[in-house]
């Protein structure tokens, strides 16, 4: 069960990498501000597995938990700015 | 392997399908809103699969009622957070993609 984890963290790990092109030559900011939060949900993703992994499962929930709140904190933020500063 | 580990295996390679789903809409649809069609509900739906799989693999005990708190917090948040995102691009009249535009 182990290596099967192990297999999943790294491929959700190219993922992010493939998501991380969008983020660097994305044409406008909202493709930026898009692929930035899904970045954000497969680290989560990411972060639980590898408390798995280490067998310390409630040390990285705690983790995870904190990054899911800023995750969703930062991308409405971010939506809110950009809309207040009339540019997209 | 338990019947439970199979179960769980199967959930987590669904999520993973799903992600990778997201990733191709990601990287292949022409537009701000299309892109966000394709990670705001198939990002939701892996973190759901995959969670639950953890969940079903780990038994039921705190650690699971964790787990089953941040998806429920990501149910409930990240199509909230696409849906801001939508509002404020399309307030600023971003025009949505057509097929006769290009």
């Amino acid at each position: 069960m182990k290596s099967f984890f192990l297999a999943v963290d790294i491929f959700l790990c190219l993922m992010v990498f493939l998501c991380l092109y969008r983020v660097v030559f994305g044409p406008t900011l909202g493709d930026r501000i898009v692929a930035t939060g899904a970045i954000g949900t497969k680290t989560l993703t990411i972060l639980v597995i590898i408390g798995f992994l280490y067998g310390r499962v409630e040390m990285f929930l705690d983790i995870s938990l904190a990054y899911a709140l800023l995750n969703f904190v930062g991308t409405l933020a971010a939506a809110r700015y950009f809309e207040a500063k009339r540019e997209f | 392997m338990l019947i439970r580990d199979i179960i769980a295996t199967a959930m987590i390679l669904v999520g993973c399908f799903f992600f990778l789903t997201s990733v191709i809409g990601l990287l292949r649809f022409p537009d701000m809103f299309t892109r966000m069609h394709a990670t705001g509900k198939c990002d939701t739906l892996a973190v759901l699969m995959i969670m639950a799989g953890l969940i079903v693999h780990h038994g039921i005990n705190l650690d699971s009622f964790k787990i089953l708190l941040i998806l429920v917090f990501i149910y409930i948040a990240n199509p909230t957070a696409t849906h801001v995102l939508a509002r404020a691009a399309f307030r600023l009249g971003v025009q949505p993609w057509t097929k006769d535009k290009k």
